[in-house]
């Protein structure tokens, strides 16, 4: 196998707060191979965005990465001087937030922003960047680009703004997108619309993917492989497939559980009870423990990871081989 | 574009006309003219007589009309105390106030905004929180406390500049100004810090809020994703960001330092509108009164007419809002 574009090992982000330290992101590893699409899942202040922050050396006060290893095309991020780093960013390394609209700025046309993105990098005539930002443009679809480079954000729909802040991600071809959540604010047609361009667009340009969801159903149409967050750490992590079929650990089990295709039709949807602890204070062992259905003494104490066939989970009575069949 | 310009200067028209009622209205509310244009002793015939000639005797919706109609041909009257027309009175003393207005609030706008920038943009340094305790001190000490502290301090202490007067002027377009010449330069630096304090204050304050909020957007996010340098984000991205409130800001002092600026010429014996007008209320010299009120009204209503263009100008949401 090759060498992965991306390497984490055992990144832990923590915020300084008065209130104490929030401890967002606890031990994550992962690696991404040349345009793969992992999925990152996980309830709402699991430390999703904050895991993407830190890949892009973005976190900001009272936060910082306080451990762990970001190696991107074999270079180790978390060393370097914001200088080096801010030549990465949107050049191997880029990002997508959830709301488009907030995302681009109200007051520059389209065509100023991928000016402003291309001269971040390299220096090119305006008539190059706009030949370059206009083929961008109509890569991620949207209709008589050229001209729409004189348009402003609110001239686009939610969708179209999304394309154009992924024209400007993909704008120096960078190895890794971070795409957190980008299509949770956006009709369903239209979703289904982007994450079919973006599958596209891996595929063609060889670009690998962070796709961050908390939504299990989209990821899995996207994502060859997931990696399931609960407070701050990555609890599961495997193909697809094989996850959503088998999952070994029970927050896995519950969040596949939870999903509408898996309901009786009419029936409540099988939610998790409880709720996320709080990242100031963690309970001792493993976090799921006040929720998990197959807690035991041992679990005050830490579960290391277990490496399984091209898998991995982090629990001590993981769950069975076969899941329940949809009904 | 062309509609919204036309609907904006329409209502500054309406409120031009209503502001002339309402002044018209108010200054003849204050008393009757005729006590102190004719001496007590005249006869009463001599009264009835200056009464119909100065058109007293008619309707007031009447004298309204001629009022407007000598305003629109350029004529607001003649003042009782100097017996010259009272727009050349006026315009005489407007570029000695215009000079040390524009200078004061155009330094005070131009230092507050990168002062507040660098205080929103490093919140816990301690030269932002320097700056943010002098900006309190600009809002809480009154401005001619500080008019007499100057004074004192630099002209009379220190003896390094003028205390009062406009010093050496210059000769442009037949007007006299002062910013030229190194003396007359020098005569404004004091009244123009004396001004341009609490304005200061208020930018540091407008300018500050402003980057707090916009450095925690994902517009700033996004661009910093982008790889896009600081310097960029806060020429390119900030300052647009935060330029509406600014803007805004900017027109209604300029408007309201012009106008009022009176404190502070009395106190630098600066020879400006506002100290005319100060003169003019103490012997009721009614048409000067009224020519300034509608000035002033003139004045405010330009001024937002502009800021309305400049939102246009530099906000698409505005300019596309407002042709649709
Ligand atoms: N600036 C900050 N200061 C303090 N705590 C923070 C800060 N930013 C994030 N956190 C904390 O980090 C934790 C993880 O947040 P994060 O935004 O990564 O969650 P998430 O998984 O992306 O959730 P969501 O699905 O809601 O986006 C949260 O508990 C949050 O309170
Ligand atoms: S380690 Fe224990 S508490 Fe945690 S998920 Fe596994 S069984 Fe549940
Ligand atoms: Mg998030």
């Amino acid at each position: 196998m090759s060498d992965p574009v991306l390497s984490v090992k055992g990144l832990s982000t923590h915020f300084f707060t008065r209130a104490g330290v929030v401890k967002a992101v606890n031990g994550v590893s992962f690696d991404l191979a040349r345009g793969e699409i992992m999925g990152l899942v996980g309830e709402s202040g699991s430390g999703k965005t904050v895991t993407g922050f830190s890949l892009l050396g973005l976190v900001d006060a009272p936060g910082r990465i306080v451990e762990g290893s970001i190696k991107l095309n074999g270079v180790e991020l978390t060393t370097l001087s914001e200088a080096e780093l801010r030549k990465r960013r949107g050049h191997e390394i880029s990002m997508i937030f959830q709301d488009p609209i907030a995302t681009l700025n109200p007051m520059l046309t389209i065509g100023q922003q991928m000016k402003l993105a291309i001269d971040a990098h390299e220096r090119v005539s305006a008539a190059a960047a706009r030949s370059r930002a206009t083929e961008l443009l109509t890569q991620v679809g949207i209709p008589s680009a050229a001209a729409r480079l004189r348009a402003y954000p609110h001239e686009f729909s939610g969708g179209m703004r999304q394309r154009v802040a992924i024209a400007i991600a993909l704008l120096h071809r960078p190895s890794v997108i971070v795409a957190d959540e980008p299509t949770t604010a956006l009709d369903v047609s239209i979703q289904a619309q982007i994450l079919a361009k973006m599958r596209a667009l891996a595929r063609e340009t060889g670009t690998a993917m962070v796709w961050i969801s908390h939504d299990l159903a989209v990821v899995s149409s996207l994502a060859s492989k997931l990696a399931v967050m609960y407070a701050g750490r990555i609890v599961e992590e495997g193909p697809t497939a094989t996850l959503l079929r088998d999952p070994r650990h029970p927050y896995t089990a519950g969040l596949i559980a939870s999903l509408p295709a898996m309901a009786k039709p009419g029936a409540p949807l099988n939610q998790i009870a409880g709720s996320t602890p709080s990242l100031l204070s963690l309970p001792e062992g493993c976090p799921f423990s006040p929720r998990c259905t197959h807690a035991s003494g041992q679990c005050t104490t830490d579960a290391d990871m277990t490496q399984n066939g091209g898998r991995q989970w982090r629990c001590f009575h993981p769950v069975g081989q076969t899941a329940p069949e949809p009904a | 574009m062309l509609g919204f310009v036309i609907q904006r200067f329409l209502q500054a028209v309406l409120v031009m006309a209503a502001m002339s009622v309402i002044v018209f209205c108010g200054v003849y509310a204050i008393g009757n003219p005729i006590d102190i244009v004719i001496p007590p002793e005249a006869t009463q015939e001599i009264r009835e007589q200056t009464i119909r000639r100065l058109g007293l005797d008619r309707p007031l919706y009447e004298q309204y009309f001629i009022f407007i109609g000598n305003l629109l041909q350029g004529d607001l009257g003649r003042s009782f105390v100097y017996n010259i027309p009272v727009l050349e009175l006026i315009g005489g003393r407007l570029p000695a106030t215009l000079e040390l207005v524009l200078i004061s609030v155009i330094s005070a706008t131009v230092l507050g905004v990168s002062l507040g920038i660098y205080a929103g943009y490093r919140p816990d340094s301690w030269v932002s929180k320097t700056i943010m305790a002098v900006s309190v001190l600009g809002f809480s000490v009154p401005s001619f406390w500080v008019g007499l502290i100057l004074i004192l301090f630099f002209a009379v202490n220190l003896g390094w500049l003028p205390a009062g007067g406009r010093g050496e002027t210059v000769e442009i377009w037949g007007i006299g100004w002062s910013f030229p010449t190194f003396d007359g330069l020098s005569h404004i630096v004091l009244p123009a810090i004396n001004l341009a304090l609490f304005k200061l204050a208020m930018m540091i304050r407008l300018a500050r809020a402003g980057t707090r909020e916009v450095m925690l957007t994902d517009t700033v996010k996004f661009a910093r994703a982008a790889g896009i340098s600081e310097g960029t984000i806060l020429w390119r991205h900030l300052l647009k960001l935060i330029s509406i409130p600014i803007i805004t800001v900017f027109g209604l002092e300029l408007g309201s330092t012009l106008a009022f600026a009176v404190v502070t010429e009395t106190i630098f014996s600066w020879p400006g509108v506002g100290k005319l007008i100060i003169d003019s209320i103490a012997v009721l010299d009614r048409p000067v009164m009224v020519a300034y009120l509608i000035l002033v009204a003139f004045l405010f209503v330009t001024i937002n007419f502009v800021i309305d263009l400049v939102f246009a100008l530099i906000d698409p949401r505005v300019r596309h809002g407002a042709a649709a």
